[in-house]
């Protein structure tokens, strides 16, 4: 009987540490150095942009054989809940995110010191150090780079949308009717392919810049090792007193954004929804559950200390005469 | 006085445990695919939390912390205490190593999600994602051939 209390109480600690751990303030966890020296970061002169869609045109044609090629007419889903997403129609869309626009130009009108002013920036995948979008693929679909690019393989990706779904920004982008579902279930597993920006990692392989960065008539953009990208962040912060965005966001992004108006004014004044992300505050998405992973870690150890706690008390017991 | 000679029954309310834990480890396992809005089952008043992939997250986690405390606690215990009383049947082995070989997999996973890992590459992902889901479903089996069958984890000698 006394061991049957053990083992509940035993239970019932460790269910109530476990559950602690879960709701505890973790605090936020950044980047690590090792992460610092490997990630490629870019750096978003915010105050350089003129809102021109250079940026845009050049992510168009240089991404243009990787967008989705649809089969039409689609499969009919089931159940009829599953909505399809046809772009295909639309590649003309360019102010929002789209499965043929990784890229737009994001606008907001603040008022300054100077009067009102309308502030541009491009807006596509933060490319976050830990990324949930590619830690939380069930499929192995998403894939990052050990130089801090994330990208869907469009050969693999069923279309599940779960990438959107626990990304902070919900950057990903649907086009039903391409992609392996077909192959498989068409009507009942998957429903086409994400898509997002991938940095160009074909054009990084080969030593150039993303098409972004090379088309951009007033240099808005720089790239390099996320470390010096965060040194000359915060220079260029500090000279212009401004504001960063991107550096401690779900974690840490590589996508470091340097504007003279504080992101809390833009996040107001800019347009969101579908395909338009927001400026907001972030927490490290994935923190709390590799928190949970040091639960793992202890629970074989806990399990132990718990049988070998009622196997002395069995043998204290029994040595003292009780009833077996 | 041999402990090992002392006659105990292994206890039933870490079973109840065990079978409670494999189900919402089972449970929260397929809710990492975006299956349960699709098919209305997220929709079932009290079930909505299926489709919040980040809360079947930590639940998976949680309940993987308190299977393997109830695994390693059941096993240390028989070979502490039920060994000289109690066999290991062939139902109990195959469970035994699918479990094991599920624990690998889910670790692995667990590394893979940390920040800053690159261990594995896609393949590897790939392979360890379906692995883990084929265990899944051997596992599930075994258990319906042992329910079925009246085949016990240990039997008396």
């Amino acid at each position: 009987m006394q061991t049957d209390i053990s083992r509940r109480q035993f239970f019932k600690k460790g269910a109530l540490a476990a559950a602690a751990l879960a709701v505890s303030n973790v605090p936020q966890v950044r980047a690590s150095e090792r992460e610092t020296d490997l990630q490629l970061a870019t750096l978003i002169d915010v105050s350089r942009c003129i809102g021109c869609e250079a940026c845009v045109d050049a992510c168009k044609q240089s991404n243009d054989a990787k967008f989705p090629r649809p089969v039409k007419p689609f499969p009919k889903m089931v159940p009829a809940r599953v909505k399809v997403e046809d772009w295909s129609e639309k590649k003309d869309v360019r102010n929002r995110l789209t499965p043929y626009n990784w890229l737009f130009i994001q606008r907001a009108v603040v008022q300054t010191d100077d009067g009102e002013k309308e502030i541009t920036l491009p807006r596509r995948c933060m490319h976050c150090v830990n990324p949930p979008c590619v830690k939380l693929c069930p499929w192995g679909a998403a894939i990052q780079q050990i130089n801090g690019i994330s990208r869907m393989d469009p050969d693999l990706c069923l279309g599940g949308a779960k990438c959107k779904n626990v990304c902070p920004w919900k950057i990903p982008q649907r086009q039903t009717g391409a992609g392996l579902y077909l192959d498989i279930l068409p009507s009942l597993a998957g429903n086409g392919v994400m898509n997002k920006c991938d940095r160009c990692y074909d054009r990084i392989a080969e030593g150039k810049n993303p098409a972004c960065i090379e088309a951009c008539p007033e240099q808005v953009q720089t790239i390099g090792p996320r470390r010096e990208i965060l040194k000359q962040a915060h220079e260029l912060a500090s000279s212009m007193n401004g504001f960063i965005y991107g550096e401690t966001e779900n974690g840490g992004t590589n996508s470091i954004y340097v504007s003279p108006v504080p992101f809390e004014t833009l996040n107001q004044a800019i347009d969101k929804g579908q395909g338009k992300p927001s400026l907001k505050k972030v927490k490290d998405e994935m923190s709390e559950a590799n928190t949970l992973a040091a639960a793992l870690v202890i629970a074989p150890f806990a399990g132990l200390a718990s049988a070998i706690g009622r196997y002395y008390k069995t043998v204290k017991k029994h040595a003292s005469g009780g009833p077996s | 006085m041999n402990p090992r000679t002392i006659v105990i029954h292994p206890g039933s309310r870490r079973k109840t445990i065990y079978l409670i834990t494999l189900f919402v480890i089972t449970l929260t396992g397929f809710a990492q695919m975006p299956i349960f809005k699709r098919y209305y089952i997220a929709d079932i008043p009290g079930l909505g939390w299926l489709d919040e992939f980040y809360v079947t997250h930590y639940l998976h986690y949680l309940a993987a912390a308190v299977l393997l405390a109830v695994v390693f606690d059941g096993l240390a215990g028989y070979l502490l205490m039920f060994r000289k009383q109690y066999r290991i049947m062939i139902s109990g082995r195959v469970r035994g190593v699918l479990l094991f070989c599920l624990a690998l997999t889910g670790a692995l996973m667990v590394v893979k999600n940390l920040s800053g890992y690159w261990l594995f590459s896609q393949q590897a992902t790939i392979m360890m994602d379906i692995l883990h889901i084929a265990l899944t479903v051997f596992y599930l089996c075994a258990a319906l051939w042992a329910l079925v069958s009246g085949k016990k984890w240990i039997e008396k000698f």
